[in-house]
């Protein structure tokens, strides 16, 4: 029997609970994380939605951002969603928030508009597994704009990539943690036990 | 690809996004500028703080669309995307509509400001923009959340810098969450008699033990400790009003309130977070108003 891998949800700001239940339901022992004690206790990490520029904020001012680098470079599987995208992307159009920069993508905020233009739509993943369409959750949404050579695209619509890897890393712009499909925290599971 | 836009799931969604996190009432650019550098996740964009509103009566109204695309030009511009909220009078659907072409993310229908309806509140639903409702109880939580709420938030006492209405209501949501969790089901209807809301939702409640939105805190809170008090009883954020822009010292005290609902739960971290702030907005005991000078009965 393969033990269940501890995944770490990043709880500093943003929807928590919803990814914690979540990666229960695909497979791994899911907990809380804010202190450095608790990242070196998990064997992967979840950054949720949220807002990125208080994330980001708050993962300076309590000495996180340097340690969690180290982590990500030594090989720990990390998966954002939304704000935690933004805070692994390389390059934010315009912003110099403080984030992790991580990835070789290029994001832009709030692509979509105001909320008003949040939106959901099904969007083929065969990458995933399954025949079914994904529901993809967006509120408020980034675009990946630009890719790097080391970049895979999972999924996308007509106007960019949605949710992409490179490496031990997984990025999506949308929040599969709001539907009651498990297909990307599974995936998610399988790159922690594979690591 | 058939997109919706605007469903329940989206509008509940961006409430969820805030959880954990610091919604700062502002009335300019530079206010707006200022809660965005400490950390909030959302401004509430306003013509006077409640502070104020309490202090120089009239009929408090929505603020000039001028002020709030003041606001959220200013976010913009300077790179912060958090979202900008604005504030209708309860029952006042035309100001919601107008807070909906503005672009604003989220209604707040609030008794802050002087009811322009004293039997309904706007039908929510009907709206693309998603709303916040006030509640002092788990039967108020629910009738708002039955037309449409997508984010309930217990009132406090607004503009008074004292948290203990925050805390009252707070534990008479929570308090009745667990009531309704140890009934049986053939009592649920006579409780959704007694707390005049909607059955589904209360059958829902005690399925689950949580209102199907979430659950923020506002009015009273002035501190850091506040602000943690009001997580421990159980809010998933919180909204501060006058407490950051009414104290001595706006930026250390905004960015602590932000760190103290991050570390709600570490009385070590509390501490050096609370450390050295300035004087917090002064006070008033709640005691010391008379019973037309409050805002929390304004909702039916």
């Amino acid at each position: 029997m393969v033990t269940q891998p501890r995944i770490g949800v990043l709880a500093l700001q943003g929807d928590v609970p919803e990814h914690l239940h979540a990666l229960g339901e695909a497979g791994a022992q899911a907990v809380a994380v804010k202190t450095l004690a608790g990242l070196a206790a998990v064997d992967g990490l979840v950054i949720p939605g949220g807002e990125s520029t208080t994330i980001g904020m708050l993962l300076e001012r309590y000495g996180l951002m340097a340690p969690l680098r180290e982590r990500i470079a030594a090989g720990m599987p990390l998966y954002g969603t939304c704000a935690g995208l933004i805070l692994m992307a390389r390059e934010v159009e315009g912003s110099e928030q403080p984030r992790l920069g991580c990835m070789d993508i290029t994001v832009r905020r709030n692509a979509y508009g105001r909320q008003v233009d949040s939106f959901e739509v099904d969007v083929p993943a065969p990458e995933l597994g399954g025949t079914n369409p994904l529901r993809a959750v967006f509120i408020r949404a980034p675009q990946i704009t630009a890719i790097g050579p080391e970049v895979r695209i999972l999924a996308e619509m007509p106007n960019g990539p949605i949710l992409v890897r490179q490496g031990s890393l997984l990025g999506g712009t949308f929040h599969p943690e709001m539907t009651e499909d498990r297909r990307v925290h599974a995936y998610f599971r399988r790159m922690v036990q594979e690591q | 690809m058939d997109t919706e836009k605007s469903t329940w799931r989206t509008k509940v969604g961006l409430a969820e996004m805030l959880k954990g996190g610091v919604i700062m009432d502002v009335t300019n650019a530079e206010q707006a500028l200022i809660a965005a550098e400490a950390g909030a996740v959302a401004v509430m964009a306003l013509e006077r703080v409640p502070a104020d509103i309490r202090a120089q009566g009239g009929v408090a109204r929505m603020a000039d669309p001028r002020k709030i695309r003041e606001i959220i030009n200013a976010l913009r511009e300077s790179r912060f995307e958090i979202p900008v909220m604005a504030k209708a009078r309860i029952g006042h659907f035309v100001e919601a509509q107008i807070l909906e072409a503005l672009g604003v993310d989220f209604v707040d229908e609030s008794e802050v400001l002087t009811p322009a309806d004293e039997e309904h509140h706007i039908s929510k639903h009907a709206f693309r923009v998603p709303f916040v409702c006030g509640c002092r109880d788990l039967g108020e939580a629910l009738r708002r959340i039955g037309e449409g709420a997508a984010m309930i938030r217990t009132k406090g006492e607004a503009g008074t810098g004292n948290v203990v209405e925050a805390v009252r209501h707070m534990r008479a949501v929570t308090g009745g969450i667990r009531r309704l969790q140890s009934m049986r089901e053939d009592e649920l209807m006579a409780e959704a008699k007694r707390l005049q809301a909607p059955y589904h939702l209360v059958v829902e409640v005690a399925r689950t033990g949580k209102l199907p939105v979430p659950n923020f805190s506002a009015g009273g809170i002035a501190t850091p400790a506040d602000a943690a008090l009001m997580m421990q009883l159980g809010a998933e954020a919180v909204f501060v009003g006058s407490g950051i822009f009414k104290s001595a010292d706006p930026r250390p005290r905004a960015r602590a309130i932000v760190d103290a609902v991050a570390y709600y739960e570490d009385p070590k971290k509390l501490a050096e977070i609370s450390e050295g702030l300035g004087e917090p907005m002064s006070g008033i005991d709640i005691r010391q108003l008379e019973e037309k000078q409050l805002l929390a009965p304004r909702g039916w």
